[in-house]
């Protein structure tokens, strides 16, 4: 397969899940800022979010002050903002668009359709009809291009790459999700009710509220959610699900120049496969998450390096 | 003017070829119609089967409008067209091998050798360089008209890099999707193995040695007007899409950047013109090319389809002596007709067509796609002394033709069913001695009432043709 190709396949699924993850952010930081609080932390939740993103100088060139509506407008409908909803849908619709012989027709029109649509909602419209519906839509548009990729593609080395891109970007963003909320949440862990409520939202954001009761039918403790969406290997959002995936399909694509990137992502799933959440946090959970990133990031790079862009034309 | 209707004759009967269609249309219900005209269009725009408009707002796409009122050809009619596309395009290839090495042609003052070779589409560096089966111009897009008697002329030898075939292919699809019927009731000759025979051609065409050769189609990219129908085709072919990018030149043999690693290249279908295709020979400030393919191609190593330098003989200034060609290669009499060309250069062509602009049809020599004429009974006082003007300043830029009375033939507009002129554009495909086409080609339809221009940068539409089976 070409490179180019191989490379909009990849960047193409990274933007789609990009979009979900950061609506599931927005849309956890909203019910969260919902729960009576003082308005210092629920500014302070939005803060984080552009932070999350290093999006500092780029928010502060728009908006003099830090609250939810201006930082929704700027996350969600920006079109200014290469990290917006908004944009991450016209990127996964603008890499479909150049591979479009490569996909299925019900991949590009499901992607072209999401984008066109998304083109047409103002931020006004998608405020007063309920922020939250929107959330909802972009994570039902992301789940429809998930679901006919599954149920259309030929699953030769396009998928593979589509896989890597998807799980690649959701382990780098539970691991932000996780972060920037177990952070927030373990400063205030006082008073029971609100913990409660905020801990749910947090794990409904990863659709693990369910799954969270499934496995330890017992409360919601910051300990138990942490193991669940880093170590629990079948929960499809957390960090060992999507390294699982990665290496597999990392397998599967391998070439001669590939060897130590696979070496890499073995030692990233290794430590999630036989690590203990006791040991990772009494080592620091936003030490250990920090060090994760920088290694996806890492693994991101040799990716592309090894099959997407490669640097050297010689034979 | 008399203008010839392809479904009814002068006394305003159905012709015979039409008439299960028009029996069909008279006995099916209009909201039917209009029901599957709009069924049409949306999956037109779903599919994203759209032509770009240059300087637009990515993702405004224009649809080519389509009609589904089809254009019928007789099977005796089509036969004599067939031998005719087949006699020129092989003289074409011939005058092109030709001037590209020993140059007969000149020699035996067939054509003004200063013509040709100052042409600028001629491409010195193809000189001497042998092509594989000698074939210079692989797919031709050949513009042919009716006029007024019924006769057949070519309007334009399209022999760089033509385009519309995608649209006649999918015109076929949607009309059957629509009118099953209609394919049962008339025996329409097939289109739809045109790409499964360009392959052929195109594998045929390898640089001698290679048995199982790489063929690649490549692209300017996604924002070429005609991307659509780039990676239509690569994919109905099976190949890979490629764009400059992605090829590189090592050792003057090119190569395509992959997942596993390089990956030689033998055949490129090219849609990129000449000037746009190497960098280091060409426009240096492209980056649509590739670096070093003009060495490889010259070294024999890779085969491109069209070649380099075919602009030169689908140049206007070079049409009018086609005939000529015709006799001097294959000893035979056209069996096609050439419009006949005033060539400007000439003063007393020139002295005539000043006399007469309000009769003619002035084109640029170099012009394409409907851009920089005058159609003289279709134009202002103003209009044609601004053509005046140039013609005076640049006589050797211009040529100018009788007006054509472009036949029509009866098509969905606003109003309901008027004529609309038309044109086709058969697609010729050649490699070795043989010259092969699908039945028909791309019909396109001046959808403004009395247009004589039916390029879709100018607000044509198409049709599907249907050439009918005896």
């Amino acid at each position: 397969m070409l490179s180019r190709t191989a490379d909009h396949l990849f960047w193409m699924s990274r933007y789609m899940e990009r979009a979900e993850n950061l609506a599931r952010l927005l849309d956890v930081t909203w019910q969260m800022s919902l729960v009576p609080q003082s308005l210092e932390a629920v500014n302070q939740s939005w803060n984080a979010i552009i932070a999350l993103n290093s999006l500092e100088e780029a928010y502060a060139a728009k908006y003099s002050t830090v609250n939810a509506e201006n930082v929704l407008r700027f996350m969600v409908s920006d079109p200014d903002n290469y990290a917006s909803i908004h944009s991450c849908l016209r990127l996964a619709r603008e890499n479909a668009h150049a591979v479009r012989g490569t996909i299925t027709t019900e991949m590009w029109e499901t992607l072209n359709s999401t984008w066109l649509e998304a083109r047409e909602k103002t931020f006004e419209q998608i405020w007063g009809a309920g922020i939250g519906d929107f959330f909802e839509w972009v994570k039902m548009r992301s789940s429809l291009t998930r679901g006919t990729t599954l149920g259309t593609l030929l699953q030769d080395e396009s998928y593979n790459f589509i896989r890597i891109g998807t799980l690649l970007e959701r382990a780098d963003n539970t691991a932000r999700i996780l972060d920037v909320k177990y952070h927030v949440l373990r400063t205030h862990e006082d008073e029971g009710a609100t913990d409660f409520y905020e801990w749910g939202a947090l794990l409904r954001s990863v659709s693990a509220f369910e799954v969270y009761r499934k496995v330890f039918r017992d409360v919601i403790t910051p300990e138990r959610v942490a193991e669940l969406l880093i170590l629990h290997k079948d929960m499809p959002r957390s960090l060992h699900f999507c390294m699982n995936s990665v290496i597999k399909n990392l397998d599967l694509i391998a070439n001669r120049q590939s060897g130590e990137t696979t070496r890499q992502a073995g030692l990233l799933h290794a430590q999630l496969h036989y690590g203990r959440i006791e040991d990772i946090l009494e080592q620091g959970l936003h030490e250990w998450l920090t060090d994760f990133m920088d290694r996806i990031y890492m693994l991101g790079d040799g990716i592309s390096k090894d099959f997407l862009v490669p640097m050297s034309e010689a034979a | 003017m008399n203008f010839y209707n392809e479904m009814m004759d002068a006394n305003g009967g159905v012709r015979a070829h039409y008439k299960r269609y028009d029996d069909w249309l008279k006995a099916t219900p209009p909201e039917r119609i209009a029901r599957k005209r709009a069924e049409a269009d949306l999956a037109f725009h779903r599919v994203g089967i759209t032509f770009a408009v240059y300087g637009e707002e990515s993702g405004k796409e224009r649809l080519i409008p389509f009609d589904i009122i089809p254009r019928i050809i007789p099977s005796a009619e089509w036969k004599s067209l067939q031998s005719g596309l087949r006699q020129r395009v092989k003289a074409l290839n011939m005058f092109l091998d030709d001037i590209y090495h020993d140059q007969e042609i000149l020699k035996a003052g067939k054509i003004p050798a200063e013509q040709v070779l100052n042409n600028a589409q001629y491409r010195p560096d193809m000189k001497g360089v042998d092509v594989p089966g000698g074939i210079y111009a692989h797919i031709a897009g050949v513009d042919v008209v009716r006029a007024g008697a019924g006769e057949l002329y070519v309007l334009e030898d399209n022999l760089r890099v033509p385009s519309g075939v995608s649209y006649m292919l999918e015109d076929r699809k949607m009309m059957m999707r629509l009118f099953p019927e209609l394919f049962a009731k008339n025996k329409v000759a097939p289109v739809q193995h045109y790409p499964d025979m360009l392959l052929e051609k195109l594998r045929a065409v390898a640089p001698k040695g290679v048995s199982d050769p790489t063929v690649v189609v490549l692209t300017p990219g996604a924002y070429n007007s005609a991307y659509f129908e780039h990676t239509f085709l690569a994919q109905q072919m099976g190949v890979e899409l490629v764009e400059g990018r992605d090829l590189f030149v090592k050792d003057e043999v090119v190569y395509m950047r992959t997942t596993q690693g390089p990956q030689r290249v033998d055949v490129i279908y090219r849609r990129i013109d000449d000037d746009y295709m190497d960098p280091q020979a060409f426009r240096p400030e492209s980056t649509l090319g590739v670096p070093g393919i003009l060495k490889a191609y010259q070294a024999g190593n890779v085969t491109l389809a069209n070649a380099i330098g075919t602009g030169v003989a689908d140049d206007k200034s070079i049409y009018p002596y086609v005939p000529e060609m015709i006799r001097f290669y294959l000893g035979e009499e056209p069996t096609l007709n050439n419009v006949p060309t005033f060539m400007c250069r000439k003063p007393e062509d020139l002295k005539y067509v000043l006399a007469n602009l309000p009769e003619l049809v002035v084109k640029e020599v170099h012009g394409a796609g409907g851009y920089g004429m005058l159609v003289g009974p279709a134009s202002t006082k103003e209009q044609i002394e601004h053509f005046r003007q140039l013609l005076i300043a640049k006589p050797e830029g211009y040529i100018a033709q009788p007006t054509l009375a472009l036949s029509n033939c009866p098509t969905f507009v606003e109003q309901g069913i008027a004529p609309r002129h038309l044109d086709l554009r058969p697609f010729v495909l050649s490699s070795g001695d043989c010259v092969n086409m699908v039945p028909g080609g791309l019909t396109r339809v001046a959808l403004t009432e009395g247009s004589l221009v039916v390029n879709s940068s100018q607000g044509g539409g198409t049709k599907d043709t249907w050439v009918l089976e005896d």
